[in-house]
């Protein structure tokens, strides 16, 4: 038996369990529609490599992620894709994302698959390259790749590598059953993790609430390297920070990971993908969902096929919609609501409650807070509750952040103790999203200013060269004239100079005629009359075009000025109008030209 | 189906205010018990008085701010600060003290700084420190002499003493406390000749060991229901008797400890008064200091102070002290090498 620590805080919540864990874990079948969202996964989302109309078999790649972190998606059976369009996803805002929607034929016919029994002959990238082509992300609660977390920074070496079958959340089965029914399998993946990571310690670990599956999974470990560790039940003792100091009495570093102390942990659902994914071929395509809550007669744990609309799983279990007050996707403590039941079942849909008003009650009306410390004596953190509390609620962030407000796991147990029932939680979401804002726009103002500021040095060097520039030609005329000077008294010495006058004279003359005929010409012309000239359209044309090309610069000048606050929008603005005035002008002209060609037909 | 839209976490564990505050009241009651016991009618009519005109108070200060009064009538904080108002005044302290304590306590200190949980001083010693100060006679003169309940004024006689006025007719009954006794005999006589007086009787303190045993009975409790916690009544009640010990051990000149922890207010103001949360630092380790310099301070006072018993200004004293203590012990976060000390910005 290994030492164990304890983590401060925490709370010991209804379990809750016992509804879900009567029944084996069942298929949930194959709905009339699988809705497949592009991102289930932290980071990029895949990029679709089917289109509407095209068949796929189960199992075949879908979607991927070329550049950038993230998994593939596969089709969890073979069937028709039917369209890529927006639709609900599970997300706590009830938004649209870019998913592929799947109809099934009903054969459930595999691809090609390419099962590996003998790993150990491929190299460490081998096995993280099948793991990646399985899209296998983390499927505990945030889905973070799962060959990118096996690959720790080359400075960084694992040496405790934990499974964490703690499931610390009341009403959630699906890892406890798991490890009953599946526990070879998380035992086989955990093998194929542990190959690729070489840690000194494998750690199983599970709350002591669930002896049926600390005793599969001792079966399935029997005289390996592997140790069931049983931790004591209490509230959030899975999360990853507070089990790693359970097992290690070490705590994960502020901004930094895991790997960094040397753990890793990883989710018993993911080892089962894992082991799927070599000893197999089989890519991510189903999961094991607790389905529970008074709303359903016969609660208990499916085996869901990614994509599986929640009404086809919740229908499964003998769904009363009238029964129901509030449907949750992950637990009572940290899942959030849906607004309806469309949404799919993705990777990390590990829970659906469907909660009644008798079994989780609203919270009465917040009353004021009487700073009775219980938040901070729960707080696995070591967090001031309190304080954030206060300094969110009078947006003082940077006080907020100064008390490490983003260390916050949004646990809930402040909020689940607080005797004045105020939504704490919801407060810290509140200023982090608003810290993350700000700094949003404080990073758009600075390259706004850096764009500006750019600009500005772009024209004051372009002002710079021109005036090198006239310098320049003045310089030379100044010396052309003095030349020509010199050259004029040359000449008046030699006698030639009166010609040249002469010469100028005429020239002058000369152009003076063509003007003088050139409006007599324009003053004939609306009559008509005289054969006057042509109207000339492509001139007009050219004219209409510079103007408009001239607004168009304005409108941008007057955009960016906008953009950096500068102080000549106003000037900008005139600058503006008068081009529009000059381009419906020369629209116009344009315009009477072209109606005067037509009319005049016999031009 | 109409689904709820609801933030996590969607569980909790109903212990409101209101329950929080209704096991104090309850908890309270053994200490009121033995006080009526041995000093008489005077508490009970006082506490009874207090919460009364504590409740009407708040509901008209809520009232004029236009706050839901029933709402917060509901969450028993004013009846709980009229209670520790009454169970602290002397039993026969004329009705108009009492009135003008817990019109102090309620109106100024409460409401005033904006209400349940914006108090920064614990309103019912405010009340107290306030008529202590402004009606020291009233406030020295009108403890009751211990004996049994049998012995002392009736009901309707300790009512009529209070709401009348005839405070020469109680007389025969009043005495000043075990530690005001002690400590303004042991200047002239030795510890044993002062002992000889009758306030205190064959143990410490004649009744106030009592009272004081059941206040501490009620703060256990209150600590085993999870009410409380034990930082502020321990380490005040070993600050105190750690000073006592280290300083005033020769009875022939400082009251001995067994005094300074089972007469007076002691139990009362360490399970009590200074755990009133709002008014109290936070942390567990604020906690400890604030409740340690609590104890020292009653010590202080006691032996070089003007006042014989000293919970009040105790108290108060350090409800001033709590931001402070609150500003330098947050707890190190997980992860952190240090607490978040300071303010933003800036080290410290």
């Amino acid at each position: 038996m290994s030492q164990l620590w304890s983590f401060p805080g925490g709370i010991h919540p209804a379990e809750n369990k016992q509804q879900s864990t009567s029944r084996p874990i069942r298929k949930a079948g194959i709905p009339e529609r699988l809705v497949l969202p592009l991102q289930q996964h932290i980071g990029e989302p895949a990029e679709p490599v089917v289109a509407p109309g095209d068949r796929v078999l189960k199992g075949q790649k879908v979607a991927d992620v070329t550049g950038g972190l993230g998994v593939p998606v596969h089709a969890p059976t073979s069937g028709t894709i039917e369209s890529i369009s927006r639709h609900p996803v599970p997300h706590p805002s009830g938004m649209e994302d870019w998913c592929i929607t799947l109809i099934p034929d009903g054969d459930d016919r595999w691809c090609e698959l390419n099962p590996t029994s003998e790993y150990r002959k491929l190299d460490r990238e081998g096995v993280l390259e099948k793991i990646r082509e399985a899209g296998i992300s983390g499927m505990g609660g945030a889905g973070f790749p799962a060959h990118i977390k096996l690959r720790p920074p080359s400075d960084r070496k694992v040496d405790i590598l934990i499974l964490n079958g703690a499931e610390c959340e009341p009403y959630i089965t699906a890892d406890d059953m798991a490890m009953r029914e599946r526990a070879n399998e998380i035992h086989s993946g955990l093998k194929v993790m542990a190959w690729v990571l070489r840690p000194e310690r494998c750690i199983i670990a599970i709350e002591d609430n669930k002896p049926q599956a600390i005793e599969a999974m001792r079966r399935a470990s029997e005289g390996t390297q592997a140790e069931v560790v049983v931790i004591p039940t209490k509230y959030p003792s899975g999360g990853e920070k507070q089990l790693i100091q359970i097992l290690t009495g070490m705590e994960v570093p502020h901004g930094g990971i895991p790997a960094d102390i040397g753990v890793m942990c990883q989710n018993v659902g993911t080892a089962i993908a894992v082991s799927r994914a070599v000893f197999r071929g089989e890519p991510l395509i189903s999961r094991i969902t607790t389905v529970t809550g008074e709303g359903v007669s016969e609660p208990g744990n499916f085996e869901t096929l990614i994509g599986t609309p929640i009404r086809h799983l919740l229908d499964q279990a003998g769904f009363d919609p009238k029964r129901i007050n509030r449907l949750i996707l992950g637990g009572p403590m940290m899942g959030y609501t849906l607004e309806n039941t469309e949404v799919p079942a993705v990777k990390t849909t590990n829970c659906i409650i469907a909660a009644t008003e008798a079994e989780l009650p609203l919270p009465p009306p917040e009353q004021p807070c009487i700073r009775c410390g219980l938040c901070a004596d729960g707080c696995p953190m070591e967090l001031l509750p309190q304080q954030l509390f206060w300094h969110a609620k009078a947006q003082d962030f940077d006080r907020a952040e100064h008390l490490n407000l983003f260390d916050c796991i949004e646990c809930g147990v402040c909020s689940y103790v607080c005797p004045s029932s105020i939504p704490l939680v919801q407060y810290y979401r509140y200023a982090k999203g608003e810290i993350r804002t700000q700094r949003a726009e404080q990073v758009r103002a600075d390259r706004a200013r850096e764009r500006f500021e750019a600009r500005q040095a772009r024209l004051d060097r372009e002002q710079q060269e021109k005036e090198l520039r006239r310098q320049e030609r003045a310089k030379a005329a100044a010396e052309a004239q003095a030349k020509k000077k010199a050259e004029a008294e040359k000449a008046v010495v030699s006698g030639e100079a009166p010609d040249e006058r002469d010469a100028k004279a005429a020239m002058v003359q000369e152009a003076l005629a063509r003007k003088k005929a050139r409006s007599a010409a324009k003053e004939t012309m609306p009559n008509g009359a005289g054969g006057a000239e042509k109207p000339d359209v492509e001139a007009l044309e050219k004219q209409l075009e510079q103007a408009r090309g001239k607004l168009e610069t304005m409108e941008r000048m007057l955009e960016d000025a906008k953009a950096t606050e500068a102080d000549n929008v106003e000037k900008l603005e005139r600058a503006v109008t008068k081009n529009l005035d000059r381009v419906k002008r020369a629209e116009d002209a344009l315009a009477d030209a072209r109606k005067q060609l037509e009319t005049e037909p016999g031009e | 189906m109409s689904l709820l839209q609801q933030s996590s976490p969607h569980a909790h564990r109903a212990r409101p205010t209101s329950r929080v505050m209704q096991w104090v009241i309850l908890a309270a009651l053994p200490g009121l018990f033995a006080q009526t016991l041995f000093f008489g009618w005077g508490n009970l009519i006082n506490v009874i008085w207090c919460m009364l005109l504590a409740l009407a108070a708040e509901a008209a200060v809520l009232q004029i701010r236009g706050k839901p009064v029933a709402f917060f009538l509901r969450d028993h904080t004013a009846a709980v600060t009229g209670l520790l108002l009454g169970l602290s005044l002397p039993p026969f302290v004329p009705w108009w003290v009492a009135a003008v304590a817990v019109i102090a306590a309620i109106v100024l200190a409460k409401q005033l700084y904006g209400g349940l949980g914006a108090n920064p001083f614990n309103p019912a010693m405010v009340g107290y420190a306030l008529v202590l100060v402004s009606f020291p006679v009233a406030m020295t003169t009108n403890w009751a002499e211990a004996g049994m309940l049998w012995d002392a004024p009736g009901f309707g006689e300790t009512l009529n003493i209070i709401f009348s006025g005839q405070q020469t007719a109680i007389d025969a009954y009043t005495m000043a406390t075990p530690l005001d006794e002690y400590k303004h005999k042991i200047a002239t006589h030795t510890a044993a000749e002062v002992l000889q007086h009758p306030t205190f009787g064959a143990g410490v303190a004649k009744g106030w060991e009592w009272v004081n045993g059941a206040f501490l009975f009620g703060g256990l409790v209150l600590l085993a229901l999870r009410i409380i916690s034990w930082h502020i009544p321990v380490s005040f009640l070993a600050g105190l008797a750690l000073m006592s010990l280290a300083f005033g051990n020769n009875p022939d000149q400082y009251a001995p400890v067994s005094m300074h922890l089972l007469a007076g207010g002691t139990m009362l103001g360490a399970f009590f008064i200074a755990t009133d949360p709002v008014s109290a630092a936070t942390s567990h380790k604020g906690k400890l200091i604030y409740g340690a310099s609590i104890g020292v301070l009653i010590y202080l006072i006691r032996s070089w102070g003007n006042y014989p018993d000293a919970v009040a200004f105790s108290v108060l004293l350090m409800n001033f002290a709590v931001p402070f203590i609150d500003h330098y012990t947050p707890p190190r976060t997980y992860g952190h090498h240090k607490p978040p000390r300071g303010i933003p910005g800036k080290t410290g």
